[in-house]
């Protein structure tokens, strides 16, 4: 994960302290340097700028080129500023007061999310959380199957009648409460952010039942148009959080950067592989030193 | 896009809608430092330029679908996770039988949960066989299986429907390697077509998997999936400079006709930023 961007932004540092005294055209290469390393790992193009930016007008403020160690100096500006991105503390779930709760999994189709409902359900009930998985995916061929497969590997309840959304969950949500079911992760249909038709059917659905968190599944290789996806989905729904996926290949982490900073909300957990263990805590900080390599 | 004339305010919209298209910042580098260096200045001018430009990288490549007559074809399709393959091969497989093919399918993603479910169901939609083992079953023993079957149902085209997979996952890459094999001694010949599944919502990671998966089996071409979004897939053209790999298909939305064969100009022209004076 981010190997690329790493080593990159490691040879522009190891020029920079390599110089000493810096002067301001120093700067304005490395940063230059900075820009385009970014941008190949897809971060997207106004988020680069901004950050950019700001390192340039805190680097005027701070007088970094009367600083005894400048490179140090705008590296540690750089490191605040990919924090502020990426957002500080990692922010666990929030399952509401009512019960049974529910999480609200949607996202482009083919984001991953059935495998990270799977997930997360796995995670919960390792807890001790009584979950019920509920497929309202009726669009897309063996959906249902497909939860239910994963569904029985670790052993958690899984419900799928009805022939529309509503009518499944309004089922399932009997079921939950017979069960006493502490929480309800649904799956629902992958849709294109651009489809008002399958959009408003989002809204509705957070109307009807008011889950406490709604989650956004984005594919952790993709390109400028995270930006564009995640705008949307937070337009119409109150996203509490996002899942990045399919981490555990050399994905560059641009998105990363991108969705937390136009949605302003936090990135919950990271999918690393396809099986049901594989989800993490995102834990902000951590990233940022791991990008800049300290 | 409103400007009348080629300026700095106009090169920095370009260089922003470049890089928005993920076109890659180095591409987009050598296309702005172009601009410069031919001193650009008119509008027209301007968009000749861009037209040749990406025309440029895409001539020379051959983008038919190459099938041949009288013998069994076999094309696999090949990808990262979720990328499309699956309902491409049922979106094909309707459109080849559109075209008089005699199509079928081997199930050989036996990884994911339900994969075999949903291929299946493609078949009973687009009405075409699909030769199937337990999940968990060796891809390769499917796919050996299926070319028995295509051969004893006289068919013409297998599709090969592969277990997505991180091109960083070397033994799964390998398991590609063993499925082309299998294809090549069974039948005497190699794949007709490789053809890898590219989501146009990816970035730039997609040059490595591709590289990966280039090096592992031959890729002969490949398929750009979810143009329907508001991605463009710019990336292709990176994908195409360095590996001349022809794109054959693009998809356009998730139903059975949503399948059509790559328009070179109608791409390029999608790259064109719309001029309004
Ligand atoms: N390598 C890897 N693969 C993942 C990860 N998360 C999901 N996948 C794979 O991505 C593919 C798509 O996952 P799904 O869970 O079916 O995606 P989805 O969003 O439910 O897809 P639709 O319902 O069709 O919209 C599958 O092959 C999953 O195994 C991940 O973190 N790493
Ligand atoms: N909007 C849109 N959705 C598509 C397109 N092609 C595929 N999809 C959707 O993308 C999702 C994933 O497609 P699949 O065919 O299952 O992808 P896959 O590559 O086989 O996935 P894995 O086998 O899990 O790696 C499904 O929800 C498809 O309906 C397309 O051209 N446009
Ligand atoms: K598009
Ligand atoms: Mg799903
Ligand atoms: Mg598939």
């Amino acid at each position: 994960m981010f190997e690329n961007l790493t080593s990159r932004l490691q040879e522009i540092f190891r020029k920079l302290r390599g110089k000493g005294k810096l002067t301001e055209k120093d700067i304005e290469e490395a940063l230059r340097e900075v820009r385009q390393a970014l941008l190949e790992a897809d971060a997207h193009y106004k988020v680069v700028k901004e950050l950019l930016n700001n390192v340039k007008t805190k680097a005027l403020q701070e007088d970094v080129l009367k600083s005894v160690t400048p490179a140090e100096q705008i590296i540690r500006i750089l490191y605040y500023e990919l924090l502020n991105i990426l957002g500080g503390e990692k922010v666990d779930l929030n399952l509401g007061d009512k019960k049974p709760g529910i999480i609200l999994v949607v996202g482009l189709q083919g984001s991953g999310k059935t495998t990270t409902c799977a997930k997360l359900a796995y995670r919960l009930s390792q807890e001790q959380r009584r979950v019920l998985l509920v497929g309202a995916d009726t669009f897309r061929p063996a959906a249902g199957k497909q939860l239910q497969i994963l569904g029985e590997k670790i052993k958690v309840p899984v419900y799928i009648d009805g022939s529309n959304p509503f009518e499944i969950i309004d089922g399932a949500l009997k079921v939950a409460r017979e069960k006493f079911s502490d929480v309800m992760i649904v799956d629902t249909t992958g849709r294109l952010h651009i489809d008002e038709e399958m959009m408003n059917e989002l809204s509705e659905l957070n109307k009807r039942y008011h889950p406490s968190e709604i989650l956004l599944v984005v594919d952790g290789m993709t390109g400028q148009d995270a930006v564009n996806i995640a705008e949307k989905f937070n337009e119409k729904l109150p996203l509490t959080g996002v899942i990045l996926t399919k981490m555990d290949g050399d994905a560059r982490g641009g998105a990363a950067l991108s969705v937390k900073a136009i949605t302003g909300k936090p990135i919950k957990f990271i999918g690393v592989g396809e099986k049901i263990e594989d989800l993490e805590y995102f834990y902000p900080d951590r990233l940022a030193s791991r990008i800049l390599g300290m | 896009f409103k400007f009348s004339r080629v300026d700095t305010e106009l090169l920095d919209e370009l260089e922003m809608e470049l890089i928005q298209s993920d076109l890659g910042i180095e591409l987009t580098n050598e296309i702005i430092g172009e601009i410069k260096k031919r001193k650009i200045s008119d509008m027209q001018e301007l968009r000749d330029f861009l037209f040749d430009f990406f025309k440029s990288i895409l001539d020379g490549l051959d983008y038919k679908l190459r099938l041949y007559d009288n013998r069994l074809n076999v094309v696999i399709f090949i990808g990262v996770n979720g990328t499309g393959k699956t309902s491409t091969v049922g979106k094909f497989a309707y459109y080849l039988k559109n075209l008089g093919y005699f199509p079928i399918i081997a199930a050989a993603d036996t990884f994911r949960a339900a994969a075999i479910d949903q291929i299946k169901r493609w078949g009973e939609r687009v009405g075409v066989d699909v030769v199937a083992q337990k999940e968990g079953a060796d891809p390769g023993a499917v796919v050996f299986n299926a070319i028995e079957a295509a051969k004893a149902r006289n068919k013409d085209v297998l599709l090969v429907d592969t277990a997505g997979r991180m091109h960083t996952k070397s033994n799964l890459v390998e398991e590609l390697k063993k499925i082309e094999k299998i294809v090549e001694k069974t039948l005497g010949y190699p794949p007709s077509e490789n053809l890898v599944v590219i989501d146009a919502t990816l970035g730039q990671n997609v040059v490595r998997q591709v590289e990966i998966f280039h090096n592992a089996v031959n890729l002969t071409g490949a398929v750009l999936t979810k143009l329907d979004g508001t991605a463009k897939g710019g990336v292709i053209f990176n994908v195409i400079k360095r590996f001349n790999i022809p794109v054959k298909l693009v998809t356009i939305g998730e139903e059975l006709d949503d399948l059509k064969p790559f328009d070179p100009n109608e791409f390029v022209e999608s790259f064109i930023p719309e001029v309004k004076i």
